[in-house]
């Protein structure tokens, strides 16, 4: 769509643009890989409007946002003739002090990481009141105490007063974003800028956050630009949708006519990779012998008190029993915090349980020597969440796959063959070998970290959040691959997850725990469509975009 | 590598630093070449000041040549500043892996050591040590090396702490590396460039050392050096400022040369600093 057919577009459905981008060219330096991170972008944010900028890492919708903001990082410039206007005012041209008055004053913000935005040694009610002081240099102190408290009130902090006198480290991470809107909206903005303001959040906060933005939009008519790479969060929020891809806009318009007609090719393979679109699996895969089985596993971790504080127990698995058949693919699902990543790691020996057993194919693999451990972790591989910290930055992706054999006495050469006959089962070449992990992107790294694993030629994988670091699309085609592979090579999965979308795609039996306990488990049909247990009803009412899920798959 | 000399030649302190030290080096290797007699050797009258009698830096107290001194010094200085950190840096990063990798009663035992050493103030150490052992050129290298390798081993043991929690080493201990192997192909790796910023600076730290031992008559009795030499002239320095000035400064373009090169080390081994 061209820049003349979206300002038709907009100016008859809208009548009053809040904030108006035009053609909008921001320049990287030289050294980039591309010249431009934003390149003609044009879109409109109306009052009373959410609009939703979506695009994978690197598309340049922060771009966008901190150009608005005027925070461009250094280096990186605004090209003469793109304008930003908001409330008619053209931001582009304005001084610094302008813009500091604009920014936090008439256009808020929230960004994404509730846990480095608030400073770590301030009590929280006067970092909120620092925002309103900036702006109103002359209110008396007890109207300023007076506002926050409203403030920290309508962001539904259950005691405002409280969370005044609170650190940082005292609230959840859900409630410290809370207090970054509560900063965002003291000062009464009529356009709210919100940068991924939930991806770091649990499912369940993620809902309560995102109903929050929606119930103060409404009650003060602002207008919202909301910055996600999450379809599903779209389908929740958005009334107009921007979709963005290597800096230049693909398609705009109302949120139903992008997410259920979607013109381009680009935004269908978007809606379509958003994960929970094939119904949930019925049936159980049918139940072999099982290869693993969990018996009363148990795990507490304690930090040794000091001197003056009190020593902290935190409970990761309580009397745990778990059996995976072989062939089947268990999915283990839970927010940060449950135990879900502690018991794929006891299973791998990484770190040794207080009590249990762990039988795989009938052997107890907690009372291995030290040499059946390393074949019992021949026949058991794990895959780990973040693709740049699991492979060593100073070893060839080449070596990284080929060490393991190599270890466990296949000769050089061969391993190495093998390698690179693995790098291209997983689409990136043999080529590759040779190059050091820093030369990937968190996508092909991934596909590294699984070539790395199945060099082993295991029989049990465990995917430790394998996907959850990555773009949607690419987790799609990942999530795809590994379900090939599963069939080539007979595996057994556990999929450790905080995605109960992705666990329903892929799972012949969904785990849902809690504080170290099972709560539910059973098919992912029934886990997610008649869930038993009030915590995993929680969960799946928390499925961003669940009800537009539910439209798109209705016959048109 | 390109990159990493690339990167290197960009920061003109590090290659100010480089330069001073190539000619130091090249000063110690060429020294039998530039000066063929021994420093020791009385060349002409005492006092001569620099620039007359042929002699460029003047001579001393006894008619030595000050600048065969110097040449010569370059020679001890160099030897003892490398050897010194090559011996702290083996004790420092043995000690340090194995209480950063291994943790638990091992790891507290060699930590309690370390501080052990590091409670006694370095220098009163090392005089100490030389005082007992007689001065050498041996003796005063392990003692300064015996006072160096502490920083050494916390520096490493920070490091392992750190190293060994993350993803990439779980993973390798998955695939079935041993132990030894852990540590030598995937954490230490991971932890040199700090640790050879350490080591480059503790060459600058030793030939202080080695200086302020000679200075007090600590020194090895047989070689010239730029302490012995500094040591030496300052009761006459009214009298012949040369003799003290000039191995004063070759202490300091050397200790300041070895800090330079350090620091830009410092930043080219930091990979967020070398891509913008």
């Amino acid at each position: 769509m061209n820049e003349a057919q979206a300002m038709d577009m907009t100016s008859d459905a809208i009548p009053r643009p809040l904030l108006q981008v035009r053609d909008l060219h921001i320049a990287l330096p030289a050294s980039g890989d591309r010249r431009f991170a934003v390149e003609g972008l044009s879109l409109d944010v109306p009052e009373n409007e959410i609009v939703c900028l979506v695009g994978e890492s690197g598309s340049g919708k922060s771009m966008t946002a901190h150009a608005i903001l005027g925070l461009l990082p250094h280096r990186v410039r605004i090209e003469a003739d793109s304008s930003i206007r908001c409330e008619g005012v053209e931001l582009t041209q304005l001084s610094d002090a302008h813009q500091r008055e604009w920014r936090g004053g008439r256009i808020g913000m929230v960004f994404q990481e509730p846990m480095s935005a608030l400073n770590p040694l301030q009590r929280v009610g006067r970092q909120v009141a620092e925002a309103l002081i900036l702006h109103e240099p002359a209110l008396p102190s007890s109207a300023v105490k007076a506002r926050v408290i409203e403030a920290l009130a309508s962001v539904g902090l259950p005691d405002p007063a409280q969370a005044c006198r609170a650190f940082p480290f005292q609230l959840s991470g859900g409630q410290r974003q809370r207090v970054m809107i509560a900063m965002a909206l003291i000062n009464k903005p009529r356009l709210l800028l919100a940068d991924e303001p939930t991806t770091a959040l649990d499912v369940t906060t993620q809902k309560q956050i995102l109903e929050l933005i929606k119930r103060l939009q409404a009650e003060r008519r602002m207008g919202v630009m909301f910055i996600t790479h999450d379809i599903g969060v779209v389908a929740d929020i958005a009334d107009r949708v921007v979709v963005l891809r290597h800096g230049k806009l693909v398609e705009a318009g109302s949120r139903d006519e992008v997410l259920l007609n979607p013109q381009q090719a680009y935004t269908r393979s978007l809606v379509e990779a958003m994960p929970g679109r094939q119904a949930a699996r019925g049936k159980p895969a049918s139940q072999g012998q099982a290869i693993l089985a969990v018996e009363g596993l148990r795990k507490t971790f304690r930090s040794s008190g000091g001197l003056f504080s009190k020593a902290r127990e935190v409970v990761a698995a309580e009397n745990l029993n778990i059996e995976v058949a072989r062939g089947q693919t268990l999915a283990v699902v839970g927010e940060s915090g449950s135990g879900k990543s502690t018991l794929g790691r006891m299973i791998m020996r990484l770190i040794e349980p207080d009590g249990g057993r762990i039988l795989f194919e009938g052997r107890d693999a907690l009372s291995l020597r030290k040499d059946e451990l390393a074949r019992y972790r021949k026949d058991v591989q794990i895959v780990f969440q973040d693709p740049f910290a699991s492979l060593n930055p100073r070893q060839k992706v080449g070596m990284a796959i080929a060490r393991g054999p190599i270890v466990h006495g296949v000769p050089h050469r061969e391993a190495m063959d093998q390698a690179c006959a693995l790098l291209e089962r997983v689409g990136l070449g043999a080529k590759v070998a040779n190059r050091y992990p820093h030369e990937f992107s968190g996508g092909q790294r991934q596909r590294i970290s699984i070539a790395r694993a199945l060099a082993l030629k295991p029989r049990l994988l465990i995917a430790d959040e394998a996907v959850s670091a990555l773009d949607v699309s690419i987790q799609a085609q990942i999530l795809q691959m590994l379900g090939e592979l599963k069939q080539e090579l007979g595996l057994t999965m556990i999929f450790i997850t905080h995605d109960l979308r992705v666990a329903g795609e892929i799972a012949d039996e969904v785990i849902v725990m809690s504080r170290g306990r099972i709560v539910e488990r059973g098919t992912p049909q029934a886990v997610l469509v008649s869930p038993q247990d009030a915590y995993t009803r929680q969960l799946v009412d928390s499925i961003a975009g669940a009800s537009f899920l539910g439209r798109l798959s209705q016959p048109a | 590598m390109k990159e990493f000399a690339r990167a290197f030649l960009r920061r003109p302190s590090g290659v100010l630093g480089l330069v001073i030290l190539v000619a130091v080096v090249a000063a110690a290797a060429s020294a039998s070449l530039l000066y063929p007699h021994s420093p020791w050797d009385i060349v002409a009258a005492p006092f001569v000041p620099p620039g007359e009698e042929g002699l460029l830096l003047g001579s001393d107290s006894l008619g030595r040549d000050v600048a065969a001194g110097i040449v010569h010094g370059t020679r001890v200085s160099l030897m003892i500043g490398v050897a010194s950190t090559a011996v702290a840096l083996l004790i420092g990063v043995v000690v340090g892996a194995i209480a950063g990798y291994r943790g638990g009663r091992i790891g507290g035992a060699l930590m309690g050591l370390t501080e052990l050493f590091q409670s006694v103030p370095a220098f009163v150490l090392a005089i100490l040590l030389v005082a007992i052992l007689t001065p050498s050129i041996a003796t005063i290298t392990l003692a300064i090396a015996l006072v160096s390798w502490p920083q050494v081993a916390r520096l490493t043991r920070g490091e392992f702490l750190s190293l060994k929690e993350r993803e990439f080493v779980q993973a390798a201990r998955c695939q079935g590396e041993s132990g030894f192997s852990l540590v030598v192909r995937y954490i230490l790796p991971n932890a040199l460039s700090p640790i050879v910023v350490a080591g480059s600076l503790s060459i600058a730290t030793a030939i202080l050392i080695e200086s302020a031992l000679s200075f007090m008559g600590l020194g090895d009795p047989n070689l010239m050096s730029w302490g012995y030499m500094v040591g030496t002239a300052r009761t006459m320095i009214r009298q012949a400022w040369w003799m003290s000035f000039f191995p004063g400064t070759a202490i300091l373009l050397t200790v300041l040369a070895i800090n330079l090169v350090g620091e830009s080390l410092n930043d080219v081994l930091n990979p967020r600093v070398v891509r913008e």
